[in-house]
Order: C-alpha cells, then sequence, then structure tokens
C-alpha cells in the first residue's frame, strides 16, 4: 500500500473537499429556508470563476508584480466574485423563484433547471466553449512551492518525491475557513441571521415577528451566492482553469455533500463537502494503486451512487436526525 | 355604556372579504375594538375567525373592505409591517420555532424592537413562571400546554397595543384554562387591548366586555359580552345549553 | 370530507373526459391521416425534411412516454434519458454481431432480429423502470428529481467504463435495422439509414400505436389513480389507492416507452456510443413536455413538435437568414459595432439550449401550464397564488408533517 500516496490524497482531498463545501453551503441555506434544490446554483459557481478571470485580467497584475500587489489584487477579485455571484443568484431568485412560492414544488425546481442551462450559454457566449485558463498571477515559486519541504521545522526530512503540502493546498484552505467563521458568526449571531433561522422553522410566525420574509430569504440567496463566487475564484486558481461545464459537476458533487450532512444542516454541509472531496481525491488518485482496474473515470459513478444511496436509505443525512441546528 | 362610548376606537374592520384562492372565508366582516378593551370572536369550526385574525395581521389581504387601525387603513399590508406597528398575534396552533429554545422564542418576539426589553421578559416569566423555569429547553420538546403559554409570551415580548390571541386555551387543563384567562385580564390591565378568539364561548365572555359571533363568515350577532351570555341563540349553539 | 370531494370530483372529471376523448378521437385520425401523406407533399414540393422529421418523431414518442411519469403521475424525472439509453443499448446488444452477448452464444437466434429485440427492450426498459423506481418513489418529488438525474449519469458512465462488454467510448454497431419487407414482383421496402420513407412510416405507425396505448391508459383506472395521487396522495391513499405501486407503474411505463424508442433508435442509427446520450437530451424531451402542456398528450406531442422542429429544422434554417442579415450590419460597422460579424457567423444551433430553458423558466412563470394545457393540470402548477404570498403555506405545512410523520 502507497501510504505516501494515500497522505498525499488526504490533502488534495481536504483542498477540494473545502472549495465543495462553500458550494454546498449554497444548495443548503436555499433548501433551508425555501425547500428548493437550487439546480442553477453550480452554474452560479461557474460564472463565479469566469468572473475571477476577468476581473485579475482587468487589473493587469501578473505574476511579475510585487506579492502586496499580487495579494490585494486576489482578495479584490475574492470581493468582486463574491458580489457577482451573490447578486446573480438573488437576480434569479427576484425573477424566478420568489414568483413561485406558492406554486407546487416542482415549479421552481423546473424554472431553476432552465436557469441552468440558461446561464451555461451566456457562459459560453462569454468566454467560448473551450476551457478558460487562469491568468498567470501568482508567482511559479509559490505554484512550486512544497511547504513540507521548504520549512525548517519539518528539518528538510520530507523532498517532493514525499507528500507535498502545497502553497497552494494553503491558499484554498486559507481563504476557505474564514468564509466559514464569517457565515457560522452571520447566522447565528446576526439580526438577519437569526431570521433566516426563524423563517426555516416557520416562515408565517417569522412574518407575525416582524421578518420580512422575502428580504430574509433574498439574504439566503445573497450569501449562498456570495460563497459559490468565492468558491468559483478559489478553483478558478487552484485548478488553473475553468469551463462552461463545470458547475454541472461541482454542483452536483457539492448537492451531495449536502444531502450526506443532511440537508438544511450547516455543520452537515462542511463535514458532508470534506467528505466528498475526500472520496474524489481517493477516487481519482489512490484507488488506482490499489484497486486493479479502478481509475479516475469511476469517481461519478462513485458519488452518484453514494447520492442516490443516501436519499434512498438516510434522507436525513449521515447524521440523521440528531442533527445540530438546521439553518 | 358610557365610558365605552368615550373611547377611541382601536381597530376597525368595515365590510372585509377575504379568501383562500377561490374559497370566500370572510363575507363582510365589521367590527370594533376600542382602546382598552377585550374583545371576543365566537362560532363554530370554520366559522372564519382565524381568518378574521389572519387578516387583520397581514398574513391574508382582504380583497375588499377597510381594516382600520388608529385611524389608518392597514388592509394589504404586509405582516412583517403590521407587526412593527404594535399589533401581535398569539397564531392558532401556536407555532413556535421548534429549534430554537424558550428564551430565543421569546427573543423573537422582540424582533420588531431589536433588542430584549428586560422588563418584557420580567413581565412574561411573572406571568409564566414555567417559562423561566425552561429557558434554555428547545421550545419543539415543551408540552402543548407550555408551548401555549410560550406563545402567548412571545407575542407579549413585542409589548404590543393591540394583541390578536387565537384560541389560548386550547389543549390546556381546566386549572389552566383559569390561569390563561386571568392572566388575558391582566395584560389587559396592564394595557394591552386585546381581541380573543375562543372556543371556549362562557370563559371568554366573561373576560370580555364585546363580543361578536361569526357564522361562516359572517357576524350574525353582537352585543355587549354580559347581552351575548343572556342571549338564547349563543346559550344555545355556544354554551351547550339545551 | 377531503377524500369525498376528491372522488366527487374526479368521477365528474372522468365522465366529462371520456365525451371530450370520443370527439378528440375524429380529430386525432384526421391528424394522422393529413401527416402520412407529408412523404408525398414532401416529394412534390422539394422541401427534403423527411430526414428531419425521423428523429422530430422520436422526441414524440419520448415525450409522450415522459408525460406519463411527469404529466400524469406527476413524478419529475430528469434522467428519463437513461431508459432511452437502456433500450438502445438492449437492441444493440441482441442484435449486432459485435455484441458481447452474441458472441458469447447467448441471444437466441430468433431474438436476433429487430422486432423481436425491440420488445425484449422493450420489457428490459420497464423492469429497470421498477428497479430504480422502487426504491426511490417514496422520496419527496424533488428528492426524486435529483435521484433520476443521479441514475442518469451513472447509465452511460456505466456504459463507457465497462468497455469490455459495451465497447466503451466507441459503443456498438452493425445494430439490425428491419429486414426488408418484400412486395409484390421484384420490389421490397427496406430500411437502411438512408430510406426515409420507410423509417417515416414505421415511426409513425409506432407513434400511434403509443399515442393509442397512453390514451387507453389516461382513461383507465390507473390513469384515474395517477390522478388522485398526483393532486394529493394523502386523500388518494385514504381512498385505498396504494401511492408506491401507482407510481411505480407509471414510472416503470413511461420507462418502457424510453426503452422502445430508444431500440428503434438505435435500428435507425445502426450504431450507439455513450456520447450521443447527454443530460441535456433528459431536458430536451422535458420541455417538449412542459412547453406543450404538461398531462395534455396533444399538447405534448406539439410541445415535441414545436421544440422538436426548432431543435432540428428552424435552428439551421433561421441561421441562414440571420448570417445574411449579419453581413449586412458587418458593412454598417459604425451602427452596429461588433454585433454585424457576431451575427454573420453565429449558429442558431448554439442556442438551443438557452432557447430550451428560457422556455423551461417562461413557461413555470406565465403558464404553467404549457401552451396547450390541460385544464385541471393548470389549476394545480399555478397553485393557489390569488393576494398572499403565504395562502397555502400551512395547508402545505400540515401535508409535509403528515408526509414526514408517513415517512
Ligand atoms: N389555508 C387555507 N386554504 C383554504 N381554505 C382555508 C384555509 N384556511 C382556512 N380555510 C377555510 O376558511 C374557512 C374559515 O377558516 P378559519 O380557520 O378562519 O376558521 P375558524 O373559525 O378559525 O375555525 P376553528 O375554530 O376550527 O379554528 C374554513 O372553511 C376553512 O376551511
Ligand atoms: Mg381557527
Amino acid at each position: 500500500m502507497n501510504w505516501t500516496l494515500f497522505f498525499q490524497m488526504v490533502i488534495i482531498g481536504i483542498a477540494t473537499g473545502s472549495l465543495i463545501a462553500l458550494i454546498a453551503l449554497g444548495y443548503t441555506l436555499v433548501y433551508g429556508i425555501v425547500e428548493l434544490i437550487n439546480f442553477a446554483h453550480g452554474e452560479v459557481f461557474m460564472l463565479g470563476a469566469f468572473f475571477a478571470g476577468t476581473v485579475i485580467g482587468l487589473t493587469g497584475v501578473t505574476s511579475e508584480n510585487s506579492t502586496i500587489q499580487i495579494i490585494g489584487t486576489l482578495l479584490l477579485a475574492l470581493l468582486a466574485c463574491m458580489v457577482f455571484s451573490a447578486v446573480l443568484n438573488a437576480f434569479i431568485d427576484r425573477v424566478a423563484y420568489r414568483r413561485l412560492r406558492n406554486a407546487p414544488r416542482l415549479a421552481p425546481l423546473i424554472a431553476a433547471i432552465g436557469f441552468s442551462f440558461i446561464l451555461q450559454n451566456i457562459a459560453i457566449y462569454w468566454k467560448g466553449p473551450n476551457p478558460l485558463i487562469a491568468p498567470k498571477i501568482l508567482p511559479r515559486e509559490f505554484t512550486q512551492y512544497n511547504i513540507l519541504k521548504e520549512w525548517a521545522i519539518f528539518g528538510g526530512y520530507f523532498d517532493d518525491k514525499f507528500i507535498r503540502f502545497m502553497a497552494k493546498d494553503v491558499l484554498v484552505i486559507g481563504i476557505t475557513i474564514p468564509l466559514l467563521i464569517g457565515m457560522s458568526w452571520f447566522v447565528y449571531r446576526t439580526r438577519i441571521g437569526t431570521a433566516m433561522r426563524a423563517t426555516a422553522q416557520d416562515r408565517e410566525a417569522a412574518a407575525l415577528m416582524g421578518i420580512d420574509i422575502n428580504r430574509t430569504i433574498q439574504v439566503a440567496f445573497l450569501i449562498g451566492g456570495a460563497l459559490a463566487g468565492a468558491a468559483g475564484m478559489v478553483a478558478l486558481i487552484y485548478n488553473n482553469s475553468a469551463r462552461f461545464n463545470m458547475g454541472f459537476q461541482y454542483g452536483l458533487f457539492a448537492f451531495t455533500a449536502a444531502v450526506l450532512g443532511g440537508i438544511g444542516n450547516l455543520t452537515g454541509a462542511v463535514v458532508g463537502g470534506l467528505l466528498i472531496g475526500l472520496i474524489w481525491a481517493m477516487s481519482d488518485g489512490w484507488m488506482p494503486t490499489v484497486v486493479p482496474g479502478w481509475g479516475a473515470q469511476w469517481t461519478n459513478t462513485v458519488i452518484f451512487s453514494i447520492l442516490v444511496l443516501v436519499l434512498i436509505f438516510r434522507p436525513a443525512g449521515l447524521f440523521g436526525k440528531a442533527t445540530t441546528e438546521k439553518v | 355604556m358610557s365610558a365605552t362610548a368615550e373611547r377611541e376606537s382601536m381597530l376597525k374592520l368595515n365590510d372585509v372579504h377575504s379568501y383562500y384562492g377561490q374559497i370566500h372565508a370572510l363575507k363582510g366582516i365589521s367590527i370594533d375594538v376600542k382602546e382598552g378593551e377585550v374583545v371576543t370572536l365566537i362560532g363554530s369550526n370554520g366559522a372564519g375567525k382565524s381568518t378574521t385574525l389572519r387578516t387583520i395581521s397581514g398574513l391574508l389581504s382582504p380583497r375588499q373592505g377597510e381594516v382600520l387601525y388608529k385611524g389608518n387603513n392597514i388592509a394589504g399590508t404586509p405582516a412583517h409591517k403590521v407587526a412593527g406597528m404594535g399589533i401581535a398575534q398569539s397564531p392558532e396552533g401556536r407555532r413556535i420555532f421548534p429549534r430554537m429554545t424558550v428564551l430565543e422564542n421569546l427573543q423573537m418576539g422582540a424582533f420588531v424592537h431589536g433588542k430584549v426589553d428586560p422588563n418584557d421578559l420580567a413581565r412574561v416569566y411573572d406571568l409564566f413562571p414555567r417559562l423561566k423555569e425552561r429557558v434554555s429547553q428547545k421550545a419543539g420538546t415543551m408540552s402543548g400546554g407550555e408551548q401555549q403559554m410560550l406563545a402567548i409570551g412571545r407575542a407579549l415580548m413585542a409589548s404590543p397595543k393591540l394583541l390578536l390571541l387565537d384560541e389560548p386555551s386550547m389543549g390546556l387543563s381546566p386549572i389552566l384554562v383559569e390561569q390563561i384567562f386571568s392572566i388575558i385580564k391582566d395584560i389587559n390591565k396592564q394595557g394591552t387591548t386585546v381581541l380573543l378568539v375562543e372556543q371556549n364561548a362562557l370563559m371568554a365572555l366573561a373576560v370580555a366586555s364585546h363580543g361578536y359571533v361569526l357564522q361562516t363568515g359572517q357576524i350574525i350577532l353582537q352585543d355587549n359580552a354580559k347581552a351575548l351570555l343572556a342571549n338564547e341563540t349563543v346559550r344555545k349553539a355556544y354554551l351547550g345549553e339545551e | 370530507m377531503a377524500v369525498s370531494s376528491v372522488q366527487a370530483r374526479t368521477e365528474a372529471f372522468f365522465a366529462e373526459r371520456k365525451a371530450e376523448s370520443n370527439d378528440r378521437l375524429r380529430k386525432v385520425l384526421i391528424g394522422i391521416v393529413v401527416v402520412s401523406l407529408y412523404p408525398i407533399l414532401d416529394q412534390w414540393l422539394g422541401f427534403g425534411l423527411l430526414g428531419s422529421l425521423i428523429p422530430i418523431l422520436m422526441y414524440a414518442l419520448l415525450a409522450m412516454g415522459l408525460n406519463i411519469v411527469v404529466g400524469y403521475a406527476g413524478l419529475l424525472d430528469i434522467g428519463y434519458v437513461a431508459f432511452f439509453i437502456i433500450g438502445a443499448y438492449a437492441q444493440a446488444f441482441l442484435t449486432s454481431p459485435n455484441s458481447f452477448f452474441i458472441r458469447q452464444g447467448l441471444v437466441p437466434g430468433f431474438v436476433q432480429n429487430f422486432w423481436v429485440a425491440m420488445l425484449f427492450s422493450w420489457v428490459l426498459a420497464a423492469i429497470f423502470g421498477v428497479l430504480i423506481g422502487a426504491p426511490t418513489l417514496r422520496l419527496r418529488g424533488d428528492y426524486l428529481a435529483i435521484v433520476t438525474l443521479g441514475f442518469s449519469e451513472i447509465v452511460p458512465d456505466f456504459f463507457t467504463n465497462a468497455a469490455g462488454i459495451t465497447g466503451g467510448p466507441r459503443g456498438i454497431g452493425q445494430i439490425a435495422k428491419p429486414p426488408a419487407i418484400p412486395l409484390p414482383g421484384d420490389r421490397s421496402i427496406s430500411f437502411s439509414s438512408t430510406d426515409h420513407v420507410s423509417w417515416f412510416y414505421l415511426l409513425l405507425a409506432v407513434g400511434v400505436l403509443t399515442l393509442f396505448m397512453v390514451t387507453r391508459l389516461y382513461d383507465s383506472r390507473m390513469g384515474r389513480a395517477w390522478q388522485a395521487i398526483r393532486e394529493d396522495e394523502i386523500a388518494a391513499a385514504s381512498m385505498g389507492i396504494p401511492p408506491v405501486s401507482t407510481k411505480l407503474w407509471a414510472f416503470a411505463l413511461g420507462a418502457s416507452f424510453a426503452g422502445f424508442a430508444g431500440s428503434v433508435y438505435s435500428g435507425y442509427v445502426q450504431s450507439v456510443y455513450p456520447d450521443q446520450f447527454q443530460f441535456s437530451l433528459s431536458i430536451l424531451v422535458l420541455s417538449m413536455v412542459i412547453l406543450g402542456g404538461i398531462g395534455n398528450i396533444y399538447g405534448v406531442l406539439a410541445g415535441a413538435l414545436i421544440i422538436g422542429s426548432f431543435d432540428r429544422i428552424l435552428a439551421v434554417k433561421l441561421t441562414i437568414p440571420l448570417n445574411a442579415l449579419g453581413r449586412q450590419m458587418e458593412s454598417w460597422p459604425g451602427i452596429f459595432g461588433d454585433l454585424g460579424s457576431f451575427f454573420a457567423t453565429h449558429s442558431l444551433t448554439a442556442d438551443r439550449f438557452l432557447i430550451f430553458g428560457l422556455a423551461l423558466v417562461l413557461v413555470m412563470i406565465l403558464r404553467p401550464g404549457g401552451l396547450f394545457p390541460s385544464k385541471q393540470r393548470a389549476a394545480e402548477m399555478k397553485g393557489d397564488d390569488d393576494n398572499f404570498e403565504f395562502d397555502d403555506y400551512e395547508t402545505n405545512q400540515t401535508v409535509r408533517s403528515a408526509r414526514r410523520k408517513e415517512a
């Protein structure tokens, strides 16, 4: 058994998993409050990645610029993507889902599927059908930087042949964790977050408390969109490319994560995201070395099977009834 | 009689019609609630009592007619705005937030004010000592009667001018029913106007100064509470006398 | 109370529907005659559209099948293509000399015939419908939709990856076509891919047969049960209609028609490979059902015709004038800027899914019953959104909590 590879895949799995968790939170927030599977959420993420490409391109900052400029640009792009995707998500709610609040629940779902196709086509108009290559903003030294090898505390024990813990992985996790903390602070500590939780539990009673339901739902879409936008930017940097159809796979993987964690459950979505990230990395990278005939081409099958099996046998998620607080 | 005539009208419904889709649930309701009064709406199941309260609180907007609150027509105003005007409702079936604690539920009641007034909280604990014992219990795990107290307490946390109570005695043991009605009296004495919907007509008419009898979306009878208690139709239909 | 009112409404509705459907039958027969004369017209006027009509007829088959699931039983299946693939591959496995199963000698000779294999594919798809439906039909509607989607991703993945059996990404070729039908004299009707006229009539016959079966189903006890379940599952269950098996019938029958269409398709193109079948095909068919008129078979046929002809004919034909217009605009760069060159080179075929997506959204918002709505379905899809946003929130809440308890 190749333990080096195994741990390498754990690191990759955690990085992609935290990305998936960001997207999964958007599904879970929206589902928790309006009981809608926002099928277009993956596309909101994908357009966030496209937007990141545009913003970074516009600033003209490249890996040649100073570190401060690079960091500043990345932060600016992150913020811009979050705003962009947040507004896009809320816009879709405003023009379509809100009108369907009292229709049977399949009506907004069908509209969401429609939107998913519309957004994919907009993406093709925008950047073409071929993969978009990420702007060269991270210096080569940085992308090649292996913390385990370079940092003195590891005593030069590891070389590149052993596990690499790349600066890029740190970047992903470093962006994700503050966002997760910020979001739970928002949901549990702010007035509007409280309104969201109340609305999710009993919409009508919440209205009687003086909560503006439509605005609260809109905020859920805004936050979900913002997280998807951040994930989009991170994905572009991490994968070095983005494509118009990436929202479908990421979206379904993230939805699987949300279902795995118990849809509506914020902590569950994060745990589910990490799990799916790990499964993804293991199936792609590690399983082929242990299971003869295994290959990355089976990953989709594995994850969709998990989705189907969890929905059938544990529709309340892995943690079942004993969920912590829902949205 | 002379005392009530001088009082300002706090809430007035003029010929209100409300619908659920095709269902015509209120067919021209007119009621008048004066400041400082307890007014009760009684009637059989499906008469439209809850619908009347929902129309006042903005959960439902009437297709026709006026809802005058302190002289302003609030018909069709969304519920969250009505809540901000000082009208609180303890809805039918309690509708507390099950995954929040008792304290959080009470805090939700004060949502319109932004922050909790300790005096309001003290008053609620004073009226319902049981809630104080259970502050950190998840509301969904409380007994039906406790949930009912919480629902009323939550409405009081808004320190409303007008309190709409939808069957506050439902599911309570006889002793608790007595208590609830005396609490309603207390609340009223402390200056809150109350519009009370009740199945328990006897008790309701005992605390109210005025009553309306609803039947299939229309008011068929109205009078001061004492007169209604003596009224033959009321006695037959709602007090179970033959 | 709710139960008896549903029952009464249902009875009245069915009486009315019988009368309507006799009237319809006459119109449909006229329609069939007109359509069956089309090849002659096509030849006279030199349209050359027969080849494009064949896929449209296949869409119509799929749309009629999906309508059973989505329209009649109210189950949102967004992975319908899965059963189409199963039918198509079943046909290939049973009739292609390259088939793993034939090479292993597992397929009796008489089955290796287009018509016999078609029946087998039909049944096989239905069996898969049951296998997938049985564990999942208890799920709430939106979860069911996602399960069907997940399943429709797994199926083509399987056919891609299990290369030893399925031929992998390159698929299976040399699938049997229908044997030629000998005519008096030396002539015969043959079914190679270029015999548009024979295929047109074959598909028309299959389509009419499907239409006949689907309408019969709708008017049967089963159709009545589907409607009751769709309107109110709990009330229906208390009337003695078993929800899961009723839904299962719809799911399996819907699947069987997709398998049927798949096997015909397979015989027409004579080779199958996984890339032919994508999620977008499920959505294409779904938009036919929804645009045309969910639950109304004639509306659905109209939807298949509209969307199918855009997909197969109009997108190509309309690109020509668009490009011409673009070239004109190019000579006025001051006014139109880059728009001219965009139009000059743009192909509308690239916009198909933009348009189908828009159709889904717009129909849901503006005309939830579709262009040709079935009366009561339109009312249901609209919901009671009279003047208040939460009108039936309470009712929904009650129904939901009842479902939760049930589950
Ligand atoms: N959400 C709804 N959708 C459709 N009809 C409704 C809805 N809510 C109430 N109704 C109908 O409106 C009418 C009045 O109902 P309402 O709830 O106001 O009665 P009520 O007097 O409060 O009865 P109860 O004493 O049983 O609470 C009834 O016929 C009821 O069936
Ligand atoms: Mg009531």
